[in-house]
Order: structure tokens, then sequence, then C-alpha cells
């Protein structure tokens, strides 16, 4: 049982990190192995924000493998060389945590594949979101931790989709925590509620296709599926509409891109979701209380109907 | 021990649907001595008097304090309770076993109504998933929508929702009546045994799938059929009631009730196991 939680404000920015942790926090009961946030921020979209780690979190509760922190640094090293062989100017730099850090890059290309493939050839890197407005934030513990632990409240944005996790068939650590990126698109990312059983066979197709797996996480597949469609040419919506029958397995899951917001459900309705919509905003969340965390006053909602697809502008 | 028996010769509630066999063997003995009633006591219950009224707030309780402060109530002889900012919080107001006269002005989480046996409910917003479920007796009115495995494994009762519903609606039901003033999602009517379903909108696929008896009546269009659903006529007698029950439910009182649609069990997966793998081809 995992929680998702997303929200889209249309014509008007809002504090997303703020109220995008409450709903989480409402979830935290589904699950709180691990919490992630893709947040899409308001920025002058000339720079890349790359979020990437060189390590993983072994605190309390993680099933990874403890390192000493000298290898993040020489992890980061690395990253940084590769960065400028390739011509790519880090205008700004932040580590959060040792071993989690945040670029601004200045870099002019639209495909990303390469340059995201030479990044995470570099051994224990990871890219956990590339885009122009995107950042994925995600970590073990539950919303409030992971806000508090990566100042998220004050992030300015138009919309925002998140995750809460109880870990079920894979680690507990960040790789296999929501959302994920859809690789190699700027500013695609993807949360999931549920179980995919064919997870094994769409890899090893997509993998035959050149697409990359960072997890064991059946979840990662709908990023990975949906950038593949969106790669060949379709659309968003007309993605989620093939994952509807590509995929098999009980899902309803999110994906945002940077000026949209779409949800999935499939066709048995087996993963609940309840969903706000007005002019202004839409708000959805695995239970109507992540709603109430941003709007405590009367409202209608409701629960879209198996086999349903829906995509909002901003 | 019960029996269950088919018999050919129907009655009134047999050819509407409503149930198909009879009862048979020592569960029919009378065992109640009317001399005996004031010794009967129903665990949990109290006398409220309908005309003491009082309002709870509930914004800054857990559901538990709610429910424990709702029992709370009746004990005092409260019969009438209004419960203001429910604001979505699961298991709401369950376990109520006697009547008592409940009003939410607001939406519930999951699990709202649960185990319920007596109360008339109204509830002025949405309800989550599974709304009412094992309700025993009582009526429950929601205003708006209700989320999927609405009236779970219902014994009885009324069950109205004036929106739609989600996925698997009276799922594993057993008796009652669940009523539906939109449409309904997907495997509406799952593995019913008894009761009555009533979708004044669209249904979604698989409608009635793996239904072992009771009736569902559909006043739009339907997705498609579960296995072992299938089409019934739509008798005056099932009418009349279509319209009873409407009105008394204040929902689609002027609705056409002659167009509706009727399904029943096809009964082919009865005694499923004992059937041959070529019969049980044919079954599914």
């Amino acid at each position: 049982m995992c929680g998702i939680a997303g929200l889209i404000h249309r014509g008007k920015s809002s504090n997303v990190g703020s109220e995008l942790q409450g709903m989480l926090q409402a979830l935290k009961h589904r699950g709180e192995d691990s919490t992630g946030y893709a947040l899409y921020g308001d920025t002058d979209g000339k720079n890349f924000i790359m979020r990437f780690k060189v390590g993983e979190n072994v605190g309390e509760g993680s099933s990874s493998v403890m390192e000493d922190v000298s290898v993040y640094d020489e992890r980061k090293k690395i990253v940084d060389q590769t960065l400028a062989e390739m011509g790519a100017k880090v205008v700004k730099e932040e580590r959060t945590l040792p071993y989690s850090l945040r670029y601004e890059i200045d870099y002019d290309t639209k495909d990303l594949l390469d340059f995201s493939q030479r990044i995470e050839s570099i051994p224990g890197v990871e890219i956990l979101s590339m885009g122009k407005s995107l950042e994925v934030i995600k970590d073990l513990g539950n919303a409030k931790m992971v806000c508090d632990r990566y100042s998220l409240d004050k992030v300015v944005g138009t919309h925002a989709i998140g995750h809460a996790r109880m870990a079920t068939e894979s680690g507990v650590d960040i790789k296999s925590a929501h959302p994920f990126w859809g690789y190699p698109f700027s500013d695609v990312s993807v949360v999931h509620n549920g179980q995919l059983t064919n997870y094994w066979n769409n890899r090893r197709v997509l993998e035959n296709k050149g697409m990359r797996f960072m997890s064991e996480c059946d979840s990662e597949l709908i990023a990975v599926y949906i950038a593949e469609k969106m790669r060949h040419g379709a659309t968003l919506e007309e993605g989620m509409k093939e994952s509807l029958t590509g995929l098999d397995g009980v899902f309803t899951y999110f994906v945002a891109t940077k000026d949209s917001l779409g949800m999935a459900k499939d066709t048995m309705a087996a993963k609940p979701l309840v969903l706000y919509e007005s002019d202004d905003l839409v708000a959805m969340g695995s239970e109507e209380i992540a709603i109430r965390s941003v709007l405590p006053q009367e409202i209608d909602t409701y629960d879209p109907f198996d086999g349903e697809v829906k995509v909002w502008q901003i | 021990m019960a029996n269950l028996k088919t018999v050919t010769k129907k009655s009134k509630a047999q050819s509407m649907g409503m149930h198909t066999e009879v009862l048979t063997g020592r569960t029919q003995q009378k065992f109640f001595n009317p001399d005996e009633a004031e010794n009967f006591y129903y665990f949990g219950t109290y006398d409220v008097d309908f005309n003491k009224r009082t309002d709870l707030d509930v914004k800054d309780m857990t559901a538990p304090e709610a429910n424990k402060e709702i029992d709370n109530l009746m004990s005092q002889g409260y019969g009438t309770i209004v419960i203001k900012n429910p604001q979505g919080k699961h298991s709401l107001g369950v376990g109520i076993l006697n009547k008592l006269n409940l009003i939410f002005e607001g939406s519930l989480g999951y699990f709202g109504m649960g185990s319920c046996d007596g109360p008339i409910v109204r509830i002025n917003g949405r309800v989550g998933w599974s709304c009412a479920e094992n309700l025993m007796a009582g009526k429950v009115v929601i205003e708006k929508n209700a989320g999927s495995c609405f009236g779970a494994a219902i014994r009885g009762g009324d069950l109205i929702c004036k929106g739609s519903v989600g996925a698997r609606t009276g799922i594993d039901m057993k008796g009652g009546t669940i009523i539906i003033g939109g449409d309904a999602g997907a495997f509406t009517g799952f593995m019913m045994q008894r009761g009555r379903i009533i979708i004044l909108g669209d249904v979604g696929i698989n409608l009635g799938d793996s239904m072992y008896d009771g009736t569902i009546f559909v006043g739009g269009e339907i997705g498609s059929y579960g296995s072992d659903a299938v089409d019934a006529e739509l008798t005056k007698s099932d009418q009349d009631w279509l319209k009873r029950k409407l009105k008394v439910a204040e929902i689609g009182e002027n609705f056409d009730v002659s167009k509706m649609k009727k399904i029943v069990a096809g009964k082919k997966l009865w005694n499923y196991d004992n059937l041959e793998p070529t019969e049980k081809k044919g079954a599914i």
C-alpha cells in the first residue's frame, strides 16, 4: 500500500512544496519507508536543473550498503570532470546532503540521452531528474522529514506530484523511491500506486530498445514505458492510454510534464484515487484526506472510473 | 443446520429475483419465546429519543475519539446527532447497533458507517471506499458521490447514493438494497449473493460478474456483462417495486422504470466445482 498525491494550479503559481508536503503527510499511514516529490518550480527556463545522487541514504531502515563519505566526493569529482568534457557549465551547485546534489547547468542540447548515459556510466551515480522546471527530491522517511531535510516548503511553482512509499517488491532506498524521472525526457516524472505483473517482460523489451532502468521497482516501468512511447512521437495522453493495455496489473499513476499533469487508472479500478477539479486547481490523492490538507472546506470530489485517463494543462 | 433447496413454485419475492432457494431444516424452528423478551439484551445498544438532538464537531478529533463520543451521546439518550466537520476522516460512525438519526455535514473517508444495524444516516457530502460495509439494517443516504466497494457485503437496509459510485459496488452483498442516482463503475454486483442494486445511470464493464443470486436493475448503458450475468424479463411487479423504492429513496421519482434492464444470475456457476471440465468452460 502506497499513497500518491498531485496538484496543478491553472493560470497561477503557488507554494507547491508546502502544499504537497501537507498532502503526502496526510497519507503517511499508507507508507513512510520513503517519500518523494516531483516539483515543477518557477524558473527562467534557461538552465537545466539536474538533481542527482552519488550514494544512498544508509540511515535506519535502509537496505543500502554503507559507504565511506570520501567515495561520494570522488564520484562528484568525476561528475564535474565529465560535465566539463561535455561542455556543460555548472552555474550553481548545492550539496544538500553528502549523497544528494543539485546542479544548475548551462548546456545547449535537446538530446539528454547521451548526456544521461555519460553521467550515469559513473558507478554509484544516478540522475534523479533533469529538466528546466522539474526537480525530483526523494529520500527515506515521511513527507515532513524529507521536506525539512531538503527545505522544500518554500518551493513555488505550478504543479507537483508525490509519493509516500511502503516498500513491498524492492528495497528501502532512494533508487527504488518514487517519483521516477521519465528518462531521457526533460521534465517528465511519474508516481504509481499498485503492482505491475508484466514488469520483467516489458523491461526486457524496452531494454532491447535502448531504454534504461535504474532500479528493480516495477513502478519505474511506467516512466520508461511512456518515455519510450513519447520518443516515437506519441503525446503524453496517447502514451498513457496505450499503457492501459500494455501494462498488466493494478495501478493508479500520475505523470507530469513541464506544463501538464495526467492520471490513469487500470481497467479493474483496483487502486484508489479521489479527484477534485475546478477551473483553477486540480488536486488528487489516494484518499480524500490528502485533498483536505489543501482544501479544508466542503468540496465536491469523485473517484475516476476504471480505464480513465485525464490530462490537465497549467 | 440449514439446508438449501430449489423450489418450483415461486413466491412474490422469488419472482422478483430476490432469491430462488428456501431455507429448510433446523433454523426454521422457532426458538424465541415472547415471554422471555425482557431478558434479551442487544449488547452495545441504547434507548434513544429522536427528539433529543445535539451537534458534535469532530474537526480536532481522531476517528476513534469521534466514534466514542457518538456512543457516549447515545448512552445519554440523544437520538439525533449532527456531526460537523468530518473532513474526509476514515471509519466515522462505525458499529452503531440501534436506531439513531445521524447527520454528517460534510464528507467521509474510507469505511464510513461500517458494520451498522439500524441507524438512519444522511451524509451531506461524499464518501470514500467501502461505505456502509456489512450494513445489517437502517438507511444510509449520500448526497454526493461515493468511492469503490460501496455497500460491500451488506445484509440488509437501504443504501442510497445520489451521485456516482466507483467500482465493485455491492460486492458480495447478501441482502438489502443499493440505489445509485448516477453512474457506477466496473464489477458492480461482483459475487453478489442476494439483494438488489438499482443504477439509474450507466454502469461499467463486467456487471454482475459471478453473481450467485439477487437482481440488478440498470437505467443507462451497460459496459459489459460479467460471467454468468444474464438479462431477465422486467415484470410489472418489478416496475411497481422500483417506483415505490425510488420514491421512498427520494431519488429518480419520475424516472421511467419501464425501460430499465434487469440482470440476474444465469446460475451456470452454481455447483461449479462439481462440473466436468468441458462444462466449466461453458459456464464462464
